[in-house]
C-alpha cells in the first residue's frame, strides 16, 4: 500500500508546460504571486484569472487537481478572511453585538482570498507539471549565482534528489518494520495520543538504524563512482533554454506587464471598486 | 605486473569500548599476495568474517593498507594524487543494490559515474547506451529503480560501473541478496563481460557454484588465502574446504562421496555432464 505513494504531485501528461524549462515554471511562478500582491482591484484579479485559466487549458491537467492542494489552506483561508472582515476599521455595514463588518473589510476579505486561491492554483500548477528532479535541476542552476557565497548549491540539490530517491524506499521499510513489530505483539492503533506517539518507539528506533546504515553504503557507493562534489562535473541533462522557454518568459512579462498596467497604474473609474 | 597487485597486505581494525579506549586489534586481512592480470576471472571465496569484502574496498582505495601494499594498474592506492585514476580503473559493485543507486531513472543512474569525471553530455549518452546494452537492461532506461527486481537492481549497478569504461570491476557479493533467478542473471551479465569486453572482473562470493567458469579462484579463511588455484583445482580438495566451513556444489559432493566408497573417478568435477560422462566410462 505504501509503495504506491507518488512523491509531489507530478501529473503525467504532454503539453508544452510539461516540456518548458524548470527555471521558466519557477520565475513565472515567483513573479505570478508577486502579481498577486501588486494588484490592488478587481481588473487586475480578472486578468490573472484568465491568464490561470488558460495555463490551465494548456497544461492539460484536471482542474480538480488544482482543487486537492487548496483543502490544507481551507483553515488558513477562513481565518484570514474572518479576521480581514471584522477587523478592518471603517464605514460600518452590518454590526454583530461588538463586531462590525465594515465596506473595506469586505473588500479586503474578498481579495485576501482570492489571493491565496490563486497563488496555491499557481504553485500546485508549477509542482504538477515539473518532476521532483527536474524541479531540483531547476533549483540548482537559478541558485548557482550564490556560489560566490560559498552557499553549497550543488551539494543541497544533491541532497534533496537522493532524499527523493530514498522516500519510497524508506515507506517499504517502515512498512516491514512495522508488520515485524505487529506481529511481536506491538500494538500501533489503541490508546490516546502520548500512548500512540510511545508506541512509536520501537518502530523509528530501526528505521534510523538502518537508515544510517543505508546512508553510509550509498556514501561509499558515490565515491566508488568518483564522486567529488560539483566541481568538475558535467551534466546528462543539462537544462538548455529552447524556443519554447525564451517564449514563456516573454508571455510572463507580458502578463506581468499588463496586470501591473491595469491592476496597480491604470485606474479605470467605472471598473474601479 | 598485472592489472592488480597487492604484496603483503594487512589490514587492522582497531576495536573500541564505549568510551573509546582500544580494546584489541582485529587483523581483518593478513599477508595477501595477490597477482590478477588483465582480462581474468578472478573468484575470492570464504565464508562469513574471512576478510573478503575487506580485501575488496581495498583494491579500489575505499579502505588503505595497514601494512603492505596495493597497486591498481601500477598505481599506489596510498598514493592521492592517484585516487580518482585508480577508482575508475577498478569499478566497484556493492552488495545491497537499493543502497548503491543514486539515479531516480534507471538511465540516470548509469550516467553518473560519468558526470562524475566530467565526461562531454554526448559521450555520457552514448556510454549509457552502451553499458546498459551489454547488461541487457537498455529497455529499461526510462524506468524507476524502485520498480526493478534484485538482479535487474544490480545489472544497472554494473552497467553504472561498466559505463565509467574501467578495466576492472570488483564485485562485492553482488548476489548475496538476490534470489536464484537474480543470481543467475547477474553471474551471466558479469561473464559476458568479461568474454566480450576483456574486463578483469573480481568476483567475490560465499556460493561455491558461481566460481564454476572463473579462471582462478582465491579461498580466504581468517584473512589469510588459504588455497588458490583453477576451481578444478579447488575442488578436488573437498575435504579441506569442508574444514574451511564453505559448501561444495551438489555435483562435486557426490562425485567425491561416490569415490570416497570406491568408484574410480576423477577428482574435481564440477557439472553434471562431467559426472555423467565419468560414470558412463567407468562401466
Amino acid at each position: 500500500m505504501l509503495r504506491d505513494i507518488t512523491l509531489g504531485q507530478y501529473y503525467q501528461a504532454d503539453s508544452v508546460i510539461h516540456r518548458l524549462d524548470p527555471r521558466v515554471k519557477l520565475a513565472a511562478t515567483v513573479l505570478f504571486i508577486v502579481s498577486l500582491f501588486i494588484v490592488d482591484n478587481f481588473v487586475g484579479y480578472i486578468i490573472a484569472a484568465i491568464f490561470l485559466a488558460c495555463m490551465i487549458k494548456i497544461s492539460g491537467v484536471p482542474f480538480r487537481y488544482m482543487i486537492k492542494g487548496m483543502k490544507s489552506i481551507v483553515f488558513l483561508l477562513v481565518i484570514a478572511v474572518v479576521f480581514n472582515l471584522f477587523l478592518t476599521p471603517g464605514e460600518a455595514v452590518l454590526s454583530v453585538w461588538k463586531l462590525k463588518i465594515t465596506k473595506e473589510g469586505i473588500r479586503i476579505a474578498v481579495m485576501m482570498a482570492i489571493r491565496l486561491v490563486f497563488l496555491i492554483i499557481g504553485s500546485s500548477l508549477m509542482t504538477l507539471t515539473t518532476t521532483p528532479n527536474n524541479l531540483t535541476d531547476g533549483m540548482e542552476k537559478m541558485m548557482s549565482p550564490l556560489k560566490i557565497f560559498h552557499v553549497p548549491v550543488h551539494e543541497v540539490a544533491m541532497m534533496m534528489s537522493i532524499a527523493l530517491r530514498f522516500i519510497p524506499i524508506l515507506l517499504e521499510e517502515t512498512d516491514k518494520i512495522m508488520k515485524a513489530q505487529i506481529a511481536r505483539g506491538a500494538d500501533f492503533e489503541s490508546g490516546n495520543l502520548i500512548k500512540k506517539a510511545k508506541a512509536m518507539v520501537p518502530l523509528l528506533v530501526p528505521l534510523f538504524i538502518s537508515a544510517f546504515r543505508r546512508a553510509n553504503d550509498l556514501a561509499m557507493a558515490m565515491e566508488a563512482r568518483c564522486y567529488r562534489g560539483g566541481e568538475h562535473r558535467t551534466k546528462m541533462k543539462p537544462l538548455v533554454y529552447h524556443r519554447r522557454d525564451r517564449i514563456g518568459y516573454l508571455i510572463i512579462f507580458a502578463y506581468m506587464a499588463v496586470s501591473v498596467c491595469f491592476g496597480r497604474i491604470l485606474k479605470i473609474p467605472f471598473l474601479n471598486i | 605486473m598485472g592489472i592488480i597487485e597487492t604484496k603483503k597486505l594487512i589490514f587492522e581494525y582497531i576495536r573500541r569500548d564505549e568510551e573509546g579506549n582500544v580494546e584489541g586489534i582485529t587483523r581483518a586481512v593478513d599477508e595477501v599476495d595477490l597477482d590478477i592480470r588483465q582480462g581474468d576471472f578472478i573468484a575470492i571465496l570464504g565464508h562469513n568474517g574471512s576478510g573478503k569484502s575487506t580485501l575488496a574496498k581495498h583494491l579500489n582505495a575505499i579502505l588503505y593498507p595497514t601494512e603492505g601494499t596495493v597497486w591498481v594498474d601500477g598505481k599506489d592506492t596510498m598514493d592521492e594524487a592517484c585516487l580518482w585514476d585508480i577508482r575508475q580503473t577498478a569499478g566497484m559493485v556493492f552488495q545491497n543494490p537499493d543502497n548503491q543507486i543514486i539515479g531516480q531513472v534507471v538511465e540516470e543512474d548509469v550516467g553518473f559515474g560519468p558526470e562524475n569525471m566530467g565526461v562531454p553530455t554526448k559521450e555520457i549518452w552514448e556510454r549509457v547506451e552502451e553499458s546498459l546494452k551489454a547488461v541487457g537492461m537498455y529497455k529499461y532506461r526510462k524506468h524507476s529503480p524502485n520498480k526493478l527486481s534484485g538482479g535487474q537492481k544490480q545489472r544497472v549497478s554494473i552497467a553504472g560501473v561498466i559505463a565509467m569504461h574501467p578495466k576492472c570491476i570488483i564485485l562485492d557479493e553482488p548476489t548475496a541478496m538476490l534470489d536464484p533467478n537474480g543470481r543467475k542473471e547477474v553471474i551471466r551479465a558479469v561473464r559476458a563481460l568479461n568474454q566480450a569486453e576483456d574486463i578483469t572482473v573480481v568476483l567475490i562470493t560465499h556460493y561455491m557454484e558461481e566460481i564454476i567458469h572463473a579462471d582462478r579462484a582465491v579461498v580466504m579463511d581468517k584473512g589469510h588465502v588459504a588455497m588458490q588455484g583453477t576451481p578444478r583445482e579447488i575442488f578436488s580438495q573437498v575435504g579441506k574446504l569442508k574444514e574451511l566451513r564453505l559448501d561444495v556444489p551438489q555435483v562435486t559432493l557426490l562425485a567425491y562421496e561416490l569415490k570416497k566408497s570406491g568408484l574410480p573417478l576423477p577428482d574435481g568435477i564440477l557439472t553434471c555432464e562431467e559426472l555423467a560422462e565419468a560414470l558412463q566410462s567407468v562401466e
